[in-house]
């Protein structure tokens, strides 16, 4: 019997693992024979259920005059992994001026080199996969470009596998694609990167949850309030709807945002293909600080 | 008798441009967070990022801990990031936290002239990180950003210390002053030997233990 569908397929050698939850009808070990198999992960169509759901009640709310959203609740069980690791208390409110956290940590030309932003220059050979380009502008919640701060990126290869050891798909590894970038923003908060279009992988939240493709990104503001990471995706991917990390964002307009646009002119005639997404940090910062950013 | 004109296609689909918000004087909206995940290993930590302090300096402090999830268990792929400012006070920070060596590209560690105020740990495989700073000017607390595999959107929080290894007094900061003791008491680090302090955090209370406050800044 193939053993994708016992417990211990390749989707569940993921190291995206749930947390452990109350013992659910005999796992599927009982039809194999197999001793003391973990409980069977959720249906896609139990978590799809969720997902309709949570967003029918973040729509509900809207309605009824609630606040829109633009970031993920910490708790959207749909994910499973966040029911463990998310506070239950209300976060304490800050208001102070002379509160630290609104001035941030500055990077510069001594912490990022040149080959950084291209990911498919890292080793001796060409990477296997699509070569693209991906750019924007990082701004601030007043639409002012952040200069000069850092933008980190990290993704898995064209086959969907990361070069980390506890990433057990069963994809292949590629000697010549690492997935790790890092470019400062420039005058006008532009950053530019050349990398490969990652593949959508499998992970262990449900049964046959496939992640839809993405590219990590770290971001810095012009204060530690502003500080984001994010996951850009590529327009028209059909695993959106059944992804819960995506969506976890439950505005539907805030989701979009999410979803780089392809355009034309930033491809490359016989080289690349270009891709651009444009990034808003939010969060308050020290006013005297404007002048000199 | 001249041809109808011919209709475009349709626009290519993709999210409006924040640039162009911007460029029409509207405030463009945020970009939603996404969990870190658990595969930024190779690509956010970096060698020495948990020593903020110069090796060797006298002032030298230890501030360590483990971060643990709702059912008390240690999270063992966290990534913990500290700011603060410099011992004189300073909040500008300084490049080079991630300073490389031109040749190989590796991250070489910081010079130890300029404090950078910076500094970034992963947990390991018992959830503990341990970060090597200098105390904070003007400031009783060291200021901490979470983030986690199943941490839809990171959380702030801050280490208090007490005694002079800070220049303020906690008991006089408008925050710890706001909370009951209970809540308080979890961000205060506690003196553990010499200039070592031990700070956990705990990202959901666990029923024997209280949850960390976190903190929102608007
Ligand atoms: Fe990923």
């Amino acid at each position: 019997m193939p053993s994708t569908s016992d417990g211990t397929g390749p989707a569940d050698r993921r190291a995206e693992a749930p947390p452990p939850r109350p013992a659910s009808p005999p796992p599927a070990a009982e039809r194999t024979g197999e001793a003391a198999a973990p409980p069977a992960p959720p249906a896609q169509e139990v978590i799809s259920a969720e997902i309709a759901q949570t967003r029918q009640e973040y729509l509900k709310a809207v309605e009824g005059g609630g606040p829109r959203l633009d970031h993920p609740p910490r708790a959207y069980p749909p994910y499973r992994s966040s029911i463990l690791r998310h506070p239950r208390q209300p976060l304490v409110a800050v208001r102070d001026p002379d509160a630290v956290e609104l001035t941030g940590p500055v990077f510069g030309v001594t912490d990022v080199t040149e080959l950084d932003a291209d990911l498919t220059r890292r080793h001796a050979g060409e990477p296997l996969g699509e070569r693209i380009r991906v750019t924007g502008r990082v701004l601030d919640g007043d639409g002012r470009p952040v200069r000069g701060q850092l933008v980190e990126i990290w993704q898995a290869n064209a086959a969907g596998r990361y070069a980390h050891q506890r990433d057990q798909h069963p994809a292949p590894l590629d000697p010549n694609f690492t997935g790790a970038g890092r470019c400062l923003t420039d005058d006008e908060g532009r950053y530019a990167f050349t990398t490969i279009r990652p593949g959508a992988y499998p992970w262990r939240n449900h049964d046959n949850a496939w992640r839809p493709a993405h590219i990590h990104f770290s971001l810095f503001g012009a204060a530690f309030t502003q500080r984001l990471v994010t996951q850009m995706y590529f327009p028209g991917d059909p695993l959106f709807p059944f992804d819960p990390i995506m969506q976890s964002v439950t505005d539907d307009a805030a989701r979009e945002r999410l979803v780089a646009r392809y355009e034309h002119d930033l491809s490359t005639p016989e080289w690349s293909l270009g891709y651009r997404w444009d990034i808003v940090l939010s969060g308050p910062a020290a006013t005297w600080m404007e002048e000199g950013r | 008798m001249t041809p109808p004109p011919v209709p475009p296609v349709p626009p290519v689909p993709g999210t409006p441009r924040a640039e162009a918000l911007a460029a029409a004087g509207e405030r463009p909206p945020p970009t939603p967070s996404q969990t870190v995940g658990p595969f930024y290993g190779y690509a956010l930590p970096f060698a020495k990022g948990g020593d903020m302090a110069p090796a060797g300096h006298p002032d030298t402090i230890t501030v360590h801990g483990r971060v643990h999830d709702g059912a008390g268990q240690p999270i063992p792929d966290a990534l913990l990031e500290f700011w603060q400012p410099a011992p004189d006070g300073s909040r500008a920070g300084a490049p080079g936290s991630l300073r490389r060596d031109p040749v190989t590209g590796e991250i070489v560690g910081r010079h130890g002239v300029d404090f950078t105020g910076f500094g970034r740990v992963a947990t390991d495989a018992d959830g503990h990180y341990t970060l090597r700073t200098l105390p904070p000017g003007g400031v009783p607390y060291i200021s901490v950003c979470v983030f986690a595999r199943g941490l839809l959107h990171h959380l702030f929080t801050r280490v208090y210390l007490p005694g002079p290894a800070g220049a303020g007094d906690p008991a006089a900061d408008p925050l710890l002053a706001s909370l009951p003791p209970r809540r308080r008491a979890t961000l205060l680090a506690a003196p553990e030997g010499e200039k070592t302090y031990r700070f956990d955090i705990r990202l959901q209370g666990d029923g024997a233990h209280e949850e960390t406050v976190f903190l929102d800044f608007g």
